[in-house]
């Protein structure tokens, strides 16, 4: 046992063995929680950008921006959110709790593991570099200013001046390369590192959607990988692709980046049902209700979100048959969350439900992503879409998915597994104030965007004329960021209070279930003193009560 | 009924020899690289007779089996996966001889299918004047192959690392389930090489009618 503990400090560690303990690890702990607290990081990045947009767009002919400034924040808040902060996060959760929660000592591959948070950390940098390097030798340009789906032909070399989309391209390419190798190596982790008696039906369901999650990653990233192959040798190397005047087509570029981009909100969105999931049990005192069909679900989500994108594409004119495919395919995802909407529901109905702090933001995720939900079955109906495509409805929509959803299971997932991290309780009474700050921010931002998105507010405009009757609404969603911003400080006040000053968390503060409790907080770097045997999907339920175990019953 | 959880049998065991992760990751890593590839076909598959210049793809490309040309590459390259197969199942057998002849043979086929390339590619961009710019098939085309032909030099990296640590002792029978991996690897390269070859020599290069 002696090779396992840390050799006794005489003093305090030096800052730099510190770092040097912290830039070398293979163990998915720390790697964990770098990719988190980088991703914290990025989200404040980001966040600034959109609140700069919102301060712009507050009132009509505002100046606080020139346009290109503002293409260039819209550009990088989408790029950052979803590649810098959505995908480090879910990362970095999965590498913490899956080796802990299936009884592992570490993911498959330690090292490839470090590899690929390494690649995300310096692609997200060559991203950001652009605001320096992105002149290049011509001068012209700065950050990437295409948006974050970069449509063709805006990209070509001819529009886009200076080395602004190489960045865009290399960063997260780079990333991507990353995240491809981790969903290599969860697969691996999850289906060959189990511990004894963690049959696949056994594996907590968070397991089960990162398996899922990772299987999405694989195929669904290669593809953006390729896409941006092409388009750096079109601005490299002269090819034709995406140029229209040589028959290439801008329409590929869509396909391609869309055959990727829908799989990726699923991507990030199914690591927000697997926070919910562990959660929403826990604090019901319940088994969840339909383990079965919830991995159905989940296995379902997966298989047809890769059969869904040309619904970002249906104002493209293409044939009113593929429209229609699509369409019904669209709507077809709405079976399967509906299944896990119920399922979270049937859950907490007749249990005795603890409204902690994580329990608070699962139910905010529930509502806001069940609105989220609703707008998007709106937007799969072709007809509507005409309406209201590429109008702030739209923005409105995914940021109920994305923000009312996964920011809300992320921090559902902070409060609950900080105390595991940590070895210390986040404060309750700040985490409450900063819920209901933020569930009222939140709506007020993007509910107003829906009003108007219906008005006819495209989005990605700079500004607008006073004539259009816009302002009340874009004040609206400006002031409520204004809501959000004092959540967020209190998030980061009580994140460094209660790193230092939290009381003791012990073991398991919230009586939990699944094996990531049955160690210490925080855990030592071998996880767990013996190998776990597992006998049913709560192995802690059957420790703490060995007169009535849950074998019996599964 | 109250039987304590420690009365129930210690279930099974995953089988953890470390193996198993490889080959679930080696087979993970060929999936994504056929999402990879899947991609660059749809784009060739896609722009096959939109060229609005050329030289088109009737006008160089030849098909015939002449030295060095692309059949005779392939057929090089294609029969490689027998000789690999012929190797690990050497090693399985104990013959390290045979299994360091039988390698070496495939890094050679495999090399000369590099060469070929080579030279395909210099007389279509010399002779031809065919190059990434000219037209939408010299984008297509040196994509595809190119990134297939990069794929094969890096398989040929570790092919001839193995054969270097075999030749110099450090591969024994032992390392078989490992080595065998490198031949899955190879395996993808040149089953891939078959649906480029159709894509490119045959269906994009039907006669225009």
């Amino acid at each position: 046992m002696s090779a396992l503990q840390p050799p006794a400090a005489a003093g305090p560690v030096p800052f730099l063995s510190r770092l040097h303990e912290w830039v070398a690890t293979v163990d998915h702990k720390k790697l964990g929680t770098m990719y988190i607290v980088c991703g914290i990081i990025y989200l404040i990045v980001a966040g600034l950008e959109a609140t700069m947009m919102r301060w712009q767009l507050a009132w009509s002919g505002m100046e606080v921006l020139t346009p290109a400034e503002f293409n260039r924040l819209f550009t990088m808040h989408g790029t950052t959110m979803v590649f810098f902060v959505g995908m480090p996060i879910l990362l970095g959760s999965a590498n913490y709790l899956v080796p802990l929660m299936i009884g592992a000592r570490d993911l498959a591959f330690p090292r490839l593991n470090a590899f690929s948070f390494w690649l995300f950390f310096f692609g997200s940098l060559l991203l950001y570099f652009s605001y320096f390097g992105g002149q290049g030798l011509y001068g012209m340009g700065s950050a990437p200013d295409v948006g974050w789906f970069a449509y063709a032909p805006l990209t070509e070399r001819t529009f886009s001046r200076g080395h602004s989309t190489d960045y865009w391209i290399l960063g997260i390419f780079v990333a991507g390369i990353g995240s491809t190798a981790t969903a290599v190596n969860f697969i691996a982790t999850i289906l060959g590192m189990r511990c004894r008696g963690m049959s696949l039906m056994k594996m907590p369901l968070l397991a089960w959607i990162m398996l899922v999650d990772c299987v999405l990653i694989l195929v669904a990233l290669p593809p953006l990988a390729a896409a941006q192959i092409l388009l750096l040798f079109d601005r490299q190397l002269g090819a034709h692709f995406f140029d229209t005047q040589a028959g290439g087509s801008a329409l590929l570029w869509q396909n391609l980046f869309w055959f990727f981009g829908h799989p990726e909100v699923y991507i990030l969105i199914l690591p927000g049902f697997a926070f919910v999931t562990e959660i929403i049990p826990v604090f019901s005192r319940k088994v969840i209700f339909g383990y079965p069909l919830m991995v159905a679900a989940t296995v379902a989500i997966g298989f047809i979100s890769v059969g869904v994108w040309v619904h970002h594409m249906f104002v493209v004119g293409l044939s009113p048959m593929l429209n229609a495919i699509f369409m019904g395919s669209t709507m077809l995802v709405g079976v399967p969350t509906g299944i896990k909407m119920f399922n979270w529901v049937a859950t907490m109905i007749g249990g005795r439900i603890r409204f902690d702090t994580p329990m608070l933001y699962a139910t905010g995720f529930l509502c806001q992503f069940l609105l989220g939900g609703l707008t998007g079955i709106f937007l799969a109906t072709v007809p509507f879409d005409w309406q209201v495509s590429d109008s702030y409805f739209v923005v409105g929509h995914f940021h109920y998915v994305l923000f009312g959803g996964l920011v809300f299971a992320i921090f559902a997932a902070v409060y609950y597994w900080f105390p595991k991290v940590s070895g210390r309780m986040m404060n309750e009474t700040l985490g409450k104030w900063q819920f209901w700050l933020l569930v009222i921010g939140f709506n007020i931002t993007f509910g107003a965007m829906h009003v108007s998105g219906f008005l006819g507010m495209p989005r990605r405009v700079y500004t607008y004329h006073a004539d259009r009757g816009w302002d009340f609404w874009n004040l609206l969603t400006s002031l409520g960021v204004i809501v959000q911003i004092l959540g967020f400080s209190l998030f980061a006040l009580n994140l460094v209070h209660s790193l230092f000053r939290g009381r003791k968390a012990g073991d398991d503060p919230w009586d939990a279930w699944t094996l990531e409790w049955s160690t210490t907080s925080p855990p030592p770097p071998h996880n767990f003193d013996e190998d776990p045997i597992v006998h049913s999907r709560r192995p802690l339920w059957d420790l703490k009560h060995p007169d009535d175990p849950d074998w019996k019953y599964e | 009924m109250t039987t304590a959880p420690a009365a129930l049998a210690p279930p099974e065991a995953l089988p953890q020899d470390g193996i198993v992760n490889g080959k679930i990751g080696i087979a993970c890593m060929i999936i994504s690289e056929i999402a990879f590839f899947g991609t660059l076909i749809a784009a060739y598959l896609f722009y096959i007779g939109r060229d609005i210049n050329g030289p088109y793809p009737q006008d160089v490309l030849d098909v015939s089996i002449a030295p060095l040309k692309v059949l005779f590459n392939s057929i090089f390259l294609l029969i490689s996966s027998v000789w690999i197969w012929l190797a690990i199942r050497s090693m399985r057998r104990g013959r390290m001889g045979a299994f360091v002849f039988w390698w070496a043979l495939t890094v050679l086929c495999g090399a000369e299918f590099l060469v070929g390339t080579g030279f395909e590619w210099y007389g279509m961009i010399v002779d031809d004047g065919v190059w990434m710019g000219t037209n939408l098939f010299g984008s297509c085309f040196y994509t595809l192959v190119g990134f297939h032909a990069f794929h094969v030099t890096m398989g040929l990296l570790v092919l001839t690392l193995v054969l270097v640590l075999a030749l110099l002792g450090h591969v024994t029978p032992r390392n078989v389930e490992k080595v065998d991996l490198v031949s899955w690897y190879w395996h993808f390269v040149d089953g891939i090489w078959i649906i480029v070859f159709f894509v490119v020599y045959i269906f994009g290069n039907m006669p225009v009618s």
